[in-house]
């Protein structure tokens, strides 16, 4: 049966586990290598607009 | 007939509404649906004079759809400005009792209006205006859906007109920063379902196969403010056509729910919203890229995970179970690190372009509100401790922690934010005054610090004067001489909140005026680098 003790004993287990091994595969994709190139072009994507890029306010 | 469907949908909500009001179980229902009719049917009569039956102008499928982004950059700075005179207000309410009016301008009625009105409907306005404008301009895809960003934009300010009136008339469920009632909390949903509807769907059709880290933060605060808000509501009304409604949950597991809500509005409302916001506009705004894009991806996913633990920490010292409270001291403790990450991420964007501190004031007011969100992120965890929560808990304290990230962070940083956008919305050649973004940045910074700085000393004072006990074990100050002593702080906090008025004030000129197209003939800022003279 799905009581408390069961939920809060499979967040506190499985859950945990399951939180910390997506975040700890982010942190490897992001420090794959050949991540580093990609990651500069990427913060580059707000000035590939075409518009209102060389106006100033 | 342009629009003509929507006319037809007001037409017969307006109906909808006056039988509701008819039909009402209870006098502040009819009233509320009397506001609501009221609205609906000027809603209706607009549209009809505004329409006209030329033939449609066929739309551009790679423009970018700007309409309802014009209109919630305005509305993004009149709900500031009203935010803030409420603020003043109940400041002086606070200072002076005797202004509060009865029944409909208390104390009790006026705060959450405050509240609402400067988190839901200045916050609100401006991250539905930013991420609409952010997520064409990062995709380089127009939005999703046709009229549906107009249905969200005008959708979501029915939700403020309705919420805030209900408070004044007295209309609440007493959760803290979600009082509207059941009704009002079903229209939100739909609205923000529309509003996922129209973000996802931008994404969907985006033409950078990139899906750029500002629109992460704002999909995970749209994403996540529909689950709390969902979940925080469930409640069961008394009658369908009667205000009344009560809670799903009880006790104890009542007032976690409030907080796991209360404290995620914080988390990501107020603030993986405004960091969506910051990794485009200070870019933008400083010309370089984020200083480390990685970072930044870290600096997302970290947040997200423990920011949903953090809400235990208002519930110290009550019915909560130890370990629930022991798990929201230290996930609070831990956000320490993603927030400061966040922070140094958006200073170091400035690496060797720090000489525009000095020279745009619109960088300047950024970079202050990234200063406010470490400051006030550093502050919440020590906050968050449970000893020195003993002594900060209900205290002014609290609220200063709350305005100095609500004031410095998420104001200054929806200002540049407004800055930034209204010369390029309205193609304009610059704003009319960049002197007055000069003068509005010193007022707020004045403001915010001295607002900050009286309530820090007035919390401490009041948290020791409510635990001094004498050498027999008794208290040594009554209730109401801790409340006389506040006395001149909240004087002080009243001024501090002025002079963050006169800010919002100057801003709302400065813009009206750049949308009319005047440039005020002004010295520049920064004289002219003097010239060296060549010795012949």
């Amino acid at each position: 049966m799905m009581d408390y003790e069961t939920l809060r004993h499979f967040a506190d287990s499985w859950g945990l586990v399951y939180m910390v091994a997506i975040f700890l595969a982010v942190i490897v994709f992001i420090f794959r290598p050949g991540a580093k190139a990609e990651a500069r072009d990427a913060a580059l994507i707000p000035f590939r607009d075409p518009t209102g890029e060389d106006r100033k306010p | 007939m342009k629009n003509s469907g929507w006319i037809l949908v007001l037409a017969v909500a307006t109906f909808g509404a006056l039988v509701a009001a008819g039909l009402a179980q209870d006098e502040l229902f009819r009233a509320h649906m009397f506001i609501l009719t009221l609205t609906l049917g000027v809603g209706t009569l607009y549209l009809l004079r505004t329409g006209s039956f030329e033939p449609a102008v066929p739309v551009d499928p790679d423009a970018y759809l700007d309409g309802p982004i014009k209109v919630g950059t305005v509305l993004t700075v009149f709900w500031g400005v009203v935010g803030f005179l409420v603020g003043v207000v109940v400041a002086l309410q606070m200072a002076y009792p005797d202004l509060n009016i009865e029944p409909w301008f208390n104390f009790g009625r006026m705060r959450p209006l405050h509240t609402s009105a400067v988190v839901f409907a200045f916050g609100g306005s401006a991250l539905l205006t930013t991420s609409l404008y952010v997520v064409q301009r990062t995709t380089r895809a127009r939005l999703f859906g046709g009229d549906l960003a107009w249905f969200v934009m005008w959708g979501y300010q029915l939700f403020i007109v309705m919420a805030a009136t209900g408070y004044l008339l007295g209309i609440t469920q007493g959760r803290e920063y979600a009082e509207p009632e059941w009704y009002v909390d079903i229209w939100l949903t739909i609205v923000w379902v529309a509003y996922l509807v129209l973000f996802l769907g931008t994404l969907v059709k985006r033409k950078e196969p990139h899906i750029y880290v500002a629109n992460w933060f704002y999909l995970a605060f749209i994403v996540t403010v529909a689950m709390l808000h969902v979940v925080n509501n469930l409640a069961v009304p008394v009658s369908f056509l009667g205000v009344k409604s009560y809670s799903a949950f009880s006790g104890v597991q009542d007032a976690l729910t409030q907080w796991w809500y209360g404290h995620n509005a914080v988390g990501f409302f107020l603030t993986a919203g405004f960091l969506g916001m910051m990794y485009y506009f200070l870019p933008k705004q400083a010309g370089r890229p984020v200083y480390s894009y990685r970072l930044s991806i870290i600096h997302f996913w970290a947040l997200i995970f423990l920011y949903i633990w953090a809400g235990p920490h208002h519930l110290y010292y009550t019915a909560l179970p130890d370990w629930a409270q022991t798990l929201g001291m230290v996930f609070s403790i831990m956000l320490w690190m993603p927030s400061w990450g966040g922070m140094i991420n958006g200073l170091l964007t400035l690496r060797g372009a720090w000489d525009k501190i000095r020279t745009d004031p619109i960088i300047r007011m950024m970079v202050v509100a990234v200063a406010f969100y470490g400051m006030s992120t550093f502050e919440g965890p020590v906050m968050s401790i449970r000893s020195v929560n003993a002594l900060s808990h209900y205290t002014n304290w609290t609220i200063g922690h709350v305005h100095s990230g609500a004031l410095g962070w998420v104001g200054m940083i929806s200002f540049g934010a407004v800055y930034f956008l209204t010369p390029r919305l309205w193609n304009r050649e610059r704003l009319y005054s960049l002197r007055m973004v000069n003068w509005h940045f010193w007022l707020a910074t004045l403001g915010i610090v001295i607002y900050a700085a009286v309530m820090w000393v007035a919390g401490i004072t009041q948290g020791l004067m409510w635990r001094e006990y004498n050498d027999q074990g008794f208290l040594v100050y009554s209730f109401a001489e801790v409340v006389a002593a506040m006395h001149p702080y909240y004087v002080l906090r009243a001024v501090g909140g002025m002079l963050y008025l006169a800010g919002g004030i100057v801003m709302a000129v400065n813009v009206a005026l750049t949308i009319k197209g005047h440039v005020r003939a002004e010295r520049p800022l920064v004289p002219a680098a003097p010239q060296m003279k060549l010795a012949a």
